[in-house]
């Protein structure tokens, strides 16, 4: 089954990368901030009173408790912290652990196309089947509950989704959700979705899978805390659902992880209880840098949809000629700007690159200059073979 | 509004353009908002801070403690100008506890500072007593770290 999963295709890319001076990043996934002083302060004094051992396999009950009031407080879901919240390894953990309780040899998972570089991966791992949904540019890379529709089989088993997405900065409104589950009331799928962006959006709530009527028990809700609060190292998240989901989760969990390290979980319990202020401001300042990349690539005429969640932009780059890898390899090469092409993300990413602007105002000044340069030489060569 | 004044805080030079852009507030209104602030004096100034031992210049800052009498009618605020004035003061401010006026003071070496608080300040009537503590080593300033940069500890590529 392991070599079902490609290696990355772009390692080559990365590795080079790695070898060069002088990159502007516009390819890094993880916030630039560190983490609040107050949240990495709470955990180094809880380090000074020894709190270095295991917590419950399930996470502190605390810490349970906190995330269980969060998504009460912001979305109206209810969950028992007793038996449907289990803290996670960052929510990579969380997707793993889903798709191991979920499926049974054979069931297909459907997943948006472009998606997280994991979905795929821990489907197959699990002994699944994944079924890529298309999305694209025309509906802003939202996915379509006819697109879900049509690739529904016998063997469908559920759908693994996460929105606002990496790689397109798309969100899902209320609205959008509810088509989703109306197809997912129907062909009875289970539902996982990663929220980690969820706090993050602009111009629009967040909102939650299974805060929608009747979504609640067919939802795994997975979240964390790595790109609102700026704690990607710590590696905490958490998955929310019925017991009947958690539960099979937690066996395997206690099995192969045993519990989330503990000094993060301090640090996790210390966010939500007062990290809001800190996390504003970050997004406040993403959403500055969001205006000034996606007005950026419109002037350079590499069309972006206004993406309104995460920290991405998927700008189309059809109009240079180039496929999205050799773009990205170009560019790294010619004006040393690091973008991710489109395809790292599935099929569909094709004509596209991913641009975090979890970067400085003055970095993305500069890489957009130099995306300029590059982009007029692509089209005069463009001009010259056409 | 308030976007308009946090940009500018952080980078003074950001344009009303530039501005524009990242709050999606219209170029025309963040002009009128920066001048009616200007006007106000709710912006000061706009100024920039240097690392003078970088540029090869020499600079020398010490907090300087000051006792004062305070005095009748004016209280403080007299004195407090007489102080303030001198163009080797750089900062004042009247603080609660054991003192009253807290100082930066500026001077090239050590004993232009010495020179300033034995011949200028000390002597003014009214001033009590003095404590100067010089600043050995700079590691924020207006909220900017200083010492050893923010460089990016990231991996350059990440999914």
């Amino acid at each position: 089954m392991l070599d079902k999963v490609p290696p990355s295709g772009i390692r080559k890319f990365f590795d080079l990368i790695a070898s060069m001076d002088d990159v502007i990043s516009l390819g890094v996934g993880e916030p630039d901030f560190a983490t609040p002083w107050h949240i990495t302060e709470t955990a180094i004094r809880s380090l000074e009173q020894g709190l270095t051992m295991y917590t419950s396999n399930c996470g502190m009950l605390e810490l349970r408790q906190e995330v269980a009031g969060h998504l009460k407080a912001t979305y109206g879901v209810e969950y028992d912290p007793e038996t449907e919240v289990l803290i996670t390894n960052g929510v990579s953990e969380g997707v793993d652990l889903a798709m191991r309780a979920v499926i049974d040899p054979g069931d297909e998972i459907l997943i948006p196309d472009p998606s997280y570089v994991a979905y795929p991966a821990c489907v197959l791992f699990a002994g699944g089947q994944p079924v890529w949904v298309p999305t694209s540019c025309d509906s802003e890379f939202r996915l379509r509950p006819e697109d879900v529709g049509v690739r529904i089989t016998e063997r469908t088993k559920g759908l693994l989704m996460g929105y606002p997405s990496n790689p397109t900065g798309a969100v899902m409104e209320l609205s959008d959700l509810a088509k989703i589950a109306d197809v997912a009331e129907r062909h009875d799928l289970v539902v996982i979705s990663d929220e980690i962006y969820s706090l993050m959006v602009y111009g629009t709530e967040p909102n939650c899978f299974a805060s929608l009527p009747g979504m609640r028990d067919r939802t795994i809700v997975l979240g964390g805390f790595s790109k609102a609060y700026a704690m990607t190292g710590w590696r905490i998240g958490y998955a929310a659902g019925d017991s009947r989901f958690i539960g099979a989760m937690t066996k395997i969990h206690q099995y192969t992880a045993l519990c989330a390290p503990i000094m993060g979980q301090v640090a996790a319990l210390e966010a939500l209880r007062a990290g809001a202020e800190e996390a504003g401001k970050m997004l406040e300042e993403y959403d500055r840098r969001r205006r000034v990349v996606i007005k950026g690539f419109n002037e350079i005429g590499l069309n972006c949809f206004e993406p309104r969640g995460a920290f991405y932009a998927f700008p189309s780059i059809v109009s240079t000629g180039l496929t999205s890898e050799q773009f990205a390899e170009r560019l790294l090469l010619e004006e040393k700007v690091a973008v991710v092409p489109g395809t790292a993300f599935g099929p569909s990413g094709e004509g596209h690159v991913r641009v975090c602007y979890a970067t400085s105002i003055s970095n993305i000044e500069e890489a957009l200059k130099r995306i300029t340069l590059f982009v007029k030489r692509c089209r005069s060569k463009k001009r010259a073979r056409d | 509004m308030k976007q308009v004044f946090e940009i500018l805080e952080k980078d003074s030079r950001t344009t009303p353009e530039e501005i524009a852009t990242m709050t999606g507030i219209p170029v025309a209104e963040v002009e009128d908002i920066i001048n009616k602030a200007e006007r106000e004096r709710a912006i000061v100034k706009y100024k920039t801070i240097l690392d003078w031992r970088k540029l090869g210049e020499a600079e020398v800052l010490a907090l300087i403690e000051v006792r004062i009498q305070p005095q009748m009618d004016v209280g403080f605020d007299a004195l407090a100008e007489r102080v303030y004035r001198f163009p080797q003061v750089r900062s004042a401010y009247l603080v609660s506890g054991g003192y009253d006026l807290a100082l930066v003071v500026q001077g090239k070496t050590m004993h232009d500072v010495a020179d300033f608080v034995a011949e200028k300040l000390a002597p003014l009537q009214g001033v009590q007593g003095t404590v100067t503590h010089f600043l050995l080593k700079r590691y924020k300033e207006d909220g900017e770290i200083l010492v050893s940069g923010e460089e990016d500890k990231r991996l350059p590529i990440t999914m």
